[in-house]
This record gives C-alpha cells, sequence and structure tokens, in this order.
C-alpha cells in the first residue's frame, strides 16, 4: 500500500470514528436526527447535549489520540526502542502529578493556561529523568526500570495529594488520573488543551528528517549533519506539551503510543518521518474507538478509558517483550 | 401563668435549652458518634446528660449545629476514646462504625444504633425513638408536635408541579423514594427521578438531564479543594438548561431533623418564583 493511500484511509477510519462518537450516548435520539441538530440547532436539549457534551468529547478523543500517537513515535524513533511510550516509561504519570498538583492548590485558577502549563511541566521533568537514566546507551530493560519508578514515584504522589485534599471525592479520583477518562468534559476543556498540545504537535512534526538519520546510528546521524541537540530539544518539548496537555484534560491513557505505532510500522517500512503522520491518525482512531467502547459496554457509568487500552495494549507489549527476548 | 409560659415554650419549637429533666432511670453518661444523632441528641438531651459528640457535628460542612456542637468535647467514634469516656449509653447510625459498636457491646456499654432516615415518617419515628434511648419521651413530643405543625403550614403544591432534580458530585441523583425525594414533593415540585425510573437515586448521565429538561436543578454545595466528581456541576450544557438552578446546603437535608423543613420552606419559596 502505497504512503499516501494509507494516509487516506487512516484519515477516512478517523472520520467514520468521529461521525459514531457523535451519536453514541445515553439519550435516545436516532443518529440523523442527532446531527441534525448538531449543524442546525433547534434551540431544544438535543441541541444542547449535541454541541455541549458530545462535540468537545469527540474532538477531545482526537487531540488526545493525535498526541500520544505522535510521542509514542517520537519518542520510539528518539531512543531507538519500541517501548518508549509516554504510559510506560511515567511521562504521563507525571504529567497527572503536575496537573493534580496546580488543581490542588488552586494554582490552576491563576490564569486560562496554568493547568495544562503545570502538566505540561510534570512531563517535561518526567521525560527529562527518563532520557538522563535510560537515553543515550541503555538498552530495553534500564528503559523499561527507569519508566517503572517513575510511574509508581509519580502516581503515589499523586495519590498522595489527593489524599491530603480537603475534598472528600479527591481521594476517589486517583483512578480517573490513573486510567483516564473522557467523559463529561467540555468546551473548556478543548480550549485550554488545544494551543499547548498543538505547539507539541508542530515541535514533533519538525523532527521526521532527524529521526530518520537518527536510524543509522547516532555517528552516523551526527555525520550526515544532524543537529542532535536540537533533535533531542524538539522531542522532549514536544512530547511535554502534547502529552502533558492531553493528561490535564483527559488524564493518564496509556498504551496509545505503544500500540499504534507498533501497529503501522509495517505499514510505512519502518521509516521513522512516515511513522509520525500515520501514527498522529492512528492514535485518533484508536482513542475515538476507545471512547465510542466504553459508552457501549457501560452506558452511563464513566467506564475508565484505561480499561479498554489495557486490554488492547498488553498483549502488544507482551508480544514486544517476547520478540525481544528471543533477540538478546 | 405557668400553663401560657409551657405554651410559649412548646411554640417556640425543642424545648432543649430550657431546663428539663430527664425519667429517673434515664442514661446518665450519653455519647454520640453519629453526626445525625449528635445533633438530635443536642436537641432532645436534659442539660449535662449528652457528654460527647462526633467530631462531625462541630464542622460546618456537615453540621446544621455547630455553635451547639461546640460546647461538647468531641470524639473520633473511635471505641477505645469512647470507652475510656465511661457512657452508660452510645447513639451510633446503623450502618456506620459496625466495628465500633459490636467492640463497644462485646464491653458491655449499651448501644442504641438509629437507621437514617428515608422519609418524613422516619424522621417522626427517629425523634420518638431518640426520645425514648434518653428518656426525654416529653420533649420528643414537644418537638414532633412542633414539627408537625411547620411540616402543616407548607405552602400547599400547585396543580401542575414544575419537576426538579437533584444533581450532585458525579452526576448523583436522589431518588423519589428518599428523604431527598420526599421532601422536593412537599416543597410542590413533581421529582424527575420519578419519571426517569430511579426510585432509589442513582447515578445520573448529564446528557439524560440535559435531555430531560427539568424546570429546576438543585446542586449540593461544593466542598473547598477541586475535585473532578464536583467538576461536573459546573458544565456548560448544565448552565445554558432553560431551567432554573439552586444550591441548596446538604447539610440541611442529610438527617432526619427539624431543620430540613428549613430546605423544604426554602424550595417551596424557589418556586414562587422560578416555576415558569
Amino acid at each position: 500500500m502505497s504512503f499516501a493511500r494509507l494516509l487516506t484511509l487512516l484519515a477516512v477510519l478517523v472520520a467514520l470514528l468521529f461521525l459514531v462518537s457523535l451519536v453514541t450516548g445515553v439519550a435516545a435520539a436516532g443518529p440523523g436526527e442527532s446531527l441534525r441538530a448538531l449543524v442546525f440547532g433547534d434551540g431544544g436539549p438535543l441541541t444542547l447535549v449535541m454541541r455541549e457534551i458530545r462535540l468537545p468529547r469527540a474532538l477531545l478523543a482526537v487531540m488526545v489520540g493525535v498526541s500520544l500517537g505522535l510521542s509514542g513515535a517520537a519518542m520510539q524513533g528518539l531512543l531507538r526502542n519500541p517501548l518508549a511510550e509516554p504510559g510506560l516509561i511515567g511521562v504521563s504519570a507525571s504529567a497527572a502529578l503536575g496537573a493534580v498538583l496546580a488543581l490542588q492548590t488552586g494554582f490552576a485558577a491563576a490564569f486560562t493556561l496554568a493547568l495544562p502549563f503545570s502538566a505540561l511541566a510534570g512531563a517535561l521533568a518526567g521525560v527529562l529523568l527518563i532520557l538522563l537514566l535510560a537515553g543515550r546507551s541503555g538498552g530495553a530493560l534500564a528503559l523499561i526500570l527507569a519508566g517503572v519508578a517513575l510511574s509508581a514515584l509519580a502516581a503515589a504522589m499523586t495519590s498522595l495529594v489527593l489524599n491530603l485534599s480537603p475534598n472528600p471525592f479527591a481521594a476517589n479520583e486517583i483512578v480517573f488520573w490513573m486510567m483516564g477518562s473522557l467523559a463529561d468534559r467540555s468546551f473548556a476543556h478543548v480550549w485550554i488543551a488545544l494551543p499547548i498540545m498543538a505547539a507539541g504537535w508542530l515541535a514533533l512534526a519538525r523532527t521526521g528528517r532527524g529521526l530518520e538519520a537518527l536510524t543509522l546510528g547516532e555517528d552516523a546521524a551526527a555525520a550526515m549533519g544532524t543537529d542532535l541537540r536540537r533533535l533531542r530539544l524538539l522531542v522532549v518539548t514536544g512530547v511535554a506539551a502534547s502529552v502533558g496537555a492531553a493528561t490535564a484534560v483527559a488524564g493518564a491513557v496509556g498504551f496509545v503510543g505503544l500500540v499504534v505505532p507498533h501497529l503501522l510500522r509495517g505499514a510505512v517500512g519502518g521509516r521513522p518521518s512516515r511513522l509520525l503522520p500515520a501514527a498522529a491518525l492512528g492514535g485518533a482512531a484508536l482513542v475515538l474507538a476507545a471512547d465510542i467502547g466504553v459508552r457501549v459496554i457501560l452506558p452511563g457509568r464513566d467506564l475508565k478509558l484505561g480499561v479498554l487500552m489495557a486490554l488492547v495494549g498488553a498483549p502488544v507489549f507482551l508480544h514486544l517483550i517476547w520478540r525481544m527476548r528471543g533477540q538478546t | 401563668m405557668v400553663r401560657q409560659l409551657a405554651l410559649l415554650l412548646l411554640l417556640a419549637g425543642p424545648v432543649s435549652t430550657g431546663p428539663g429533666f430527664a425519667a429517673p432511670d434515664a442514661p446518665r453518661r450519653v455519647v454520640s458518634i453519629n453526626l445525625c444523632t449528635d445533633q438530635l441528641a443536642i436537641l432532645l438531651a436534659a442539660p449535662g446528660q449528652l457528654i460527647s459528640v462526633s467530631d462531625l457535628a462541630q464542622d460546618p460542612r456537615s453540621s446544621t449545629m455547630v455553635e451547639a456542637a461546640m460546647a461538647y468535647p468531641a470524639n473520633q467514634g473511635q471505641a477505645e476514646e469512647v470507652y475510656l469516656m465511661k457512657p452508660d449509653l452510645v447513639l451510633a447510625g446503623a450502618y456506620t462504625a459496625r466495628a465500633t459498636v459490636s467492640m463497644l457491646e462485646r464491653l458491655g456499654i449499651r448501644v442504641v444504633t438509629f437507621p437514617p432516615a428515608s422519609s418524613i415518617a422516619e424522621v417522626r419515628q427517629g425523634m420518638i425513638e431518640m426520645g425514648r434511648a434518653l428518656g426525654r419521651e416529653a420533649a420528643a413530643q414537644a418537638m414532633l408536635e412542633a414539627f408537625d405543625a411547620r411540616l402543616e403550614r407548607l405552602p400547599p403544591a400547585p396543580s401542575q408541579r414544575p419537576t426538579a432534580a437533584t444533581f450532585a458530585a458525579n452526576g448523583y441523583a436522589s431518588g423519589s423514594r428518599s428523604l431527598a425525594g420526599e421532601i422536593i414533593e412537599r416543597a410542590g415540585y413533581h421529582h424527575l427521578a420519578e419519571d426517569l425510573g430511579m426510585p432509589m437515586g442513582g447515578f445520573l448521565p448529564l446528557e439524560a438531564l440535559i435531555m430531560a429538561d427539568p424546570d429546576l436543578v438543585i446542586a449540593g454545595d461544593p466542598y473547598p479543594g477541586a475535585s473532578r466528581a464536583e467538576e461536573v456541576l459546573h458544565h456548560p450544557a448544565l448552565a445554558a438548561l432553560t431551567g432554573g438552578q439552586t444550591v441548596l446546603e446538604e447539610n440541611d437535608w442529610v438527617c432526619g431533623l427539624p431543620a430540613l423543613l428549613d430546605a423544604t420552606e426554602r424550595l417551596a419559596a424557589t418556586r414562587k418564583w422560578g416555576a415558569p
């Protein structure tokens, strides 16, 4: 399959899932009726449901999916390791810690973008720690060990902060920050996440050529004129911004950055520059599908996205580990 | 003259603040470890009879009687500290602190448990039982009569009742067969939960609430500190509803106390301006 056809196919898939997501929900209304209410608006409650609840939810699913897919592909390219995924290596958990700290200290209310910026800061600290611990020469083992440690630490700190909150509901939200959900999000969340996510996407979109050169090894890439420091900086800031903003509004959604590049790597011939756009679209499709799934399986009960993601993601993860075991 | 004074006291509401005497065989050292029994006991106990209430009764976020409760030493509801107070009667909720209650009973302390009231009838029953447990039947009878009189004075319901729904953190909505449900009915509203087939209450998806488009959404008072559970109460779609919205302090109506009539009267007053 040619690259252009692959992208077209993925884009059509995302568009279809977007429509299905829009017409999935507990409100009893047919798909046609729902979409008419969305587009033309009759001032009734169905229009309100479509415009203020379903549309931001579907948009956020696309945005979160693009962010996580891109971040997974870029990190795997930089570390040359298919296990480098924001959720697995603790970047999402660190972002969640940043967001929870901002919410509980009241800093999130200081200015409009305070919440995603705090999550970005958390994610940035996470990415830098991972690069420090397992970056240059560390193999898969070092990466996973560092990731497990960072995830556990960030999750423990998040739980601690939520348990210390004077709000009796806060402690129950540990599960949201660990597993992620898009239930009852609004356009307010779209607007605070979008600018920072978009900046992250732009940074990651410019890493394609550098990552391509890096497949030949660091020395070869440097010899070909790739500025490795700039490349690293772009990946780190891009991942921190997109994962940070995604986590701030949707919690830590795991496995997207692992599953999507894994499924698409063959179709793009293993080329990082082509994997980036494909993984962005694939991520959007996967999160949309999972978010439709949680609403179909348990309508109105806010099943967490992470549950479905782990069902799909864990086997892929095990398969990768299995294959690596054979290699070493 | 004495009769007139007694009548005045009766009209003034519960006689707890006035001098009163418990029956001779009544318990003398009463400890309460549940928010609802705390408040009912404060209202009904004879002076000096109640020696400690739970710390929740002193918390303005949950109690309606913070100032009155401050007059008593607080307990955290732990068996150990309650036992050391040497009570001859412990008042507890029927479903909370089961381990504490059974421990105290093993230690030979009399414990009377009160189920949470889920209707006005059960609120009245609770008052009678508390009076009996404290040996203060007369005070309980007076409280009951004042309660009934106030219930009687509530404005009559209109023939076309506006619909109301409660919507709390996580989208929890009370059912029509609950104390909150009965308060809403008595305030002259039709309870939305009845139309939605949720007599026992439950988690109401925001979409379902918007589609039902009730005339009044009754939200709880948010706690300090942020929580995602309460974020749904600030969803723009909720604000865009055509009906009215009101915030009701939850401590008014979680317990079967005369104070629940404050909530009922406020709701009924909202209906005067809020009804379409």
